[in-house]
């Protein structure tokens, strides 16, 4: 049997909205991944240095607070600067649909806006974690 | 409750009508599910009698409005008197965008302010520290020091507004600035109203804008009560909170239970450090989420106030009526929003409202339609109050005291969820009180229970959201979102240096090195916290100060 997918969740920024990211959680541990959820105020620098450490196959952020244009490329960037960039990196929360482009453009592979299913979600990940 | 012969009568009816009437509609038609259930989870009866609430003893439990136990209302005359404060939650970008926007709300009849502050002011970050950067501006106006706060409130009487201020770890410092404020404008501070949110175990709980340690944050909120009963008489020192418990994915029963757990703790903090539990207790107001549910919602604020007044006068023998009454702010449930179909969320804030008021609630925020996806533009949020507007001069509901009251479902689940939540109270106090039961993670994971429960019944469709998982249609991405300026953080960051360049910076030096000091001992912070940023020290710098000499608090991470 493979061995199971390895998920970092993570809460960047200062936001404290951490229901989505428990829910999301939750339901990939019970799709049988191994799930690690960081807690809040996760500096990038943070999230990257658990993911790597963790060997996570794949890093799971929620912003609800509106950083996100600012968080989810720098936590990209870093993983490039540190060679981890076949981490793959998706996000959701409250993200207006005008910067979904740009952070899909920045390396974020899929972003999840409110009322997702987390079946959608687990589905993604189990279609395009490449092991 | 009632007369016991023709209670002996209904019950024979009863019987009878469940084995003629009732089985003969089910053969013919079966109902629509198994269960009925509320947005709770919570099975509903088919039908509710008299002898569902016979055993209640109407004085004794439900009694008269603004007589103990306050079930109906903790005001004889409730909304024949005096509506509600329509108090809209609002603050973005910097103090000159917010300014401008409190007042369009005042001018559009909103009848009290409500300062929404970004997370690096909740968390007593500077706008210019690097944990900041992206987050200036974003979820409320960035305040850094006294000269933001003056700009906020410019051309707004504060002897006239009633403003209530979002704010939990950093409480002291931004009431403190409101007082330096209404100094400015030759108000004095016995003449203030207002709220400061202040409620720390909630953040722990379920919000996150946490700085220190429990312990040392207690006495931060002791220090408040004990500061305002002398010189802010009026003030509302806390708001302890069950809207974001809500938000976080609790039942109905869990928002009342964990609300009186938190307000339990910080009665007993507050009587620990000396202070008479009368002194204090009638400034503590409470607040409340509206979900959809309207008749489970109601019957929620009714449980929340009986329950407080017991647990007042039976646990902690307060005497002035005033200690007993729980008094609340409701704010519509913001998680019930939809991204999808966004006008629709109008009509669930209607609901909401409705509920809200005919649970008697003091003050009332309406969310916009547009919350799910953004914060609210203009348009949206006059939508918003238009909806208490509509509830308040064409319902009718304001028209008599509590109209849902004798209704024998409203009664009996008003009872359930008083019962329901007394029975978390016990198991926390066991736990040894809410900031151990806290510690413990145990509330934490019975919300986080709670909220997935609901996910999965959302998620296999047992939990109809319209427009979300039924009623589906294909959208085209809103357009006309309200957008934060990017540049509000150097914004913010200019206006700091240039702060620092003005102020006297020798007596900002010696006003902080007093508050450390006095943070080493056992004084009052308030009177040192109120000196500092009078010469503009800035919020982070206070923050800071207390940081180096609390700590900070360490979340236990619980899924």
């Amino acid at each position: 049997m493979d061995k199971p997918i390895r998920v970092l969740v993570a809460k960047p920024g200062l936001d404290g909205h951490d229901r989505g990211a428990k829910m999301i959680a939750r339901a990939l541990r019970d799709a049988g991944m191994e799930v690690i959820y960081t807690g809040l105020r996760q500096t990038p620098e943070q999230i990257v240095a658990a993911a790597i450490q963790e060997d996570v196959d794949i890093i799971g952020m929620s912003i609800l607070s509106g950083a996100h244009n600012h968080l989810f490329p720098k936590v990209i960037g870093l993983l490039k600067d540190q060679d981890a960039d076949d981490i793959m990196v998706i996000a959701g929360g409250v993200i207006p649909e005008d910067d979904i482009p740009a952070l899909k453009a920045a390396g974020v592979a899929a972003i999840f806006t409110p009322g997702a299913l987390t079946t959608e979600i687990v589905q993604f990940i189990r279609d395009n974690v490449k092991r | 409750m009632f007369d016991k012969e023709k209670f002996e009568q209904l019950k024979v009816a009863r019987k009878n009508w469940e084995d003629k009437d009732l089985n003969k509609s089910l053969a013919r038609s079966p109902e629509r599910k198994e269960a009925f259930k509320t947005g709770s989870g919570d099975i509903v009866e088919r039908l509710y009698t008299p002898e569902d609430i016979n055993d209640l003893d109407y004085m004794e439990e439900i009694g008269l409005p603004g007589q103990y136990p306050y079930t109906r209302g903790y005001q004889p005359t409730m909304y024949r008197g005096r509506l509600w404060t329509m108090r809209m939650y609002a603050g973005f970008s910097t103090a000159e965008e917010s300014n401008k926007r409190y007042k369009f709300l005042v001018d559009q009849g909103s009848t009290g302010l409500s300062v929404a502050f970004d997370l690096p002011t909740q968390i007593g970050y500077d706008s210019d520290h690097p944990l900041a950067e992206g987050e200036v501006g974003k979820v409320g106006v960035a305040i850094d020091s006294l000269a933001d706060m003056e700009i906020l409130f410019d051309g707004i009487n504060l002897e006239k507004v009633s403003t209530s201020m979002t704010i939990n770890s950093p409480a002291s410092v931004l009431l403190a600035m409101y007082i330096a404020v209404a100094d400015k404008q030759g108000v004095s501070p016995e003449k203030l109203r207002g709220t400061i949110q202040n409620d720390i175990l909630k953040e722990y709980i379920a919000r996150g804008t946490y700085i220190y340690p429990t312990e040392e944050s207690m006495r931060l909120i002791t220090d408040i009560f004990e500061y305002c009963s002398k010189n802010v008489p009026q003030w509302n020192t806390i708001s302890i909170s069950g809207y974001h418990i809500r938000e976080a994915g609790s039942t109905a029963a869990q928002e009342v239970g964990f609300t009186l757990a938190d307000g339990i703790a910080y009665v007993e903090a507050a009587i620990k450090a000396g202070l008479d539990v009368d002194s204090f207790a009638p400034r503590l107001s409470f607040f409340f989420n509206a979900h959809n549910d309207l008749l489970e919602e109601v019957s929620k604020y009714r449980a929340a106030r009986r329950l407080w007044a017991k647990i007042m006068k039976e646990r902690f023998k307060a005497k002035n009526p005033q200690s007993m009454m729980l008094k609340f702010h409701t704010q519509t449930g913001g998680s019930t929003l939809t991204a999808q179909q966004p006008d629709n969320n109008i009509v669930r804030v209607a609901i909401q409202t409705l509920a809200a008021v005919l649970g008697g609630t003091q003050s009332l925020h309406t969310n916009s339609k547009d919350e799910a996806l953004a914060l609210p533009t203009e348009d949206s949020v006059r939508i918003a109050l238009r909806t208490q507007q509509i509830v308040a001069h064409e319902s009718g509901v304001t028209n008599t005291v509590d109209p849902l009251a004798g209704s024998y479902y409203i009664e009996a689940k008003t009872k359930e969820i008083e019962d329901k939540a007394m029975e978390y109270i016990t198991k926390i106090d066991e736990l040894g009180g809410a900031p151990r039961a806290i510690d413990a993670g145990y509330i934490q994971k019975e919300i986080t229970d709670a909220a997935y429960k609901y996910q999965m019944d959302v998620e296999k469709g047992d939990v109809v959201v319209v427009g979300m998982n039924k009623f589906k249609v294909a959208e085209k991405a809103p357009q006309g979102l309200l957008k934060v300026d990017p540049m509000v953080g150097e914004m913010q960051k200019k206006k700091l240096v240039e702060l620092k360049a003005k102020r006297d910076n020798q007596a900002v030096t010696e006003k902080l090195t007093a508050l450390k000091k006095a943070c080493k001992g056992t004084e009052n912070l308030m009177p040192y916290i109120v000196e500092a940023v009078r010469e503009y020290a800035t919020l982070g710098e206070i923050c800071d100060v207390m940081r180096e000499v609390f700590g900070e608090y360490e979340q236990s991470v619980m899924l």
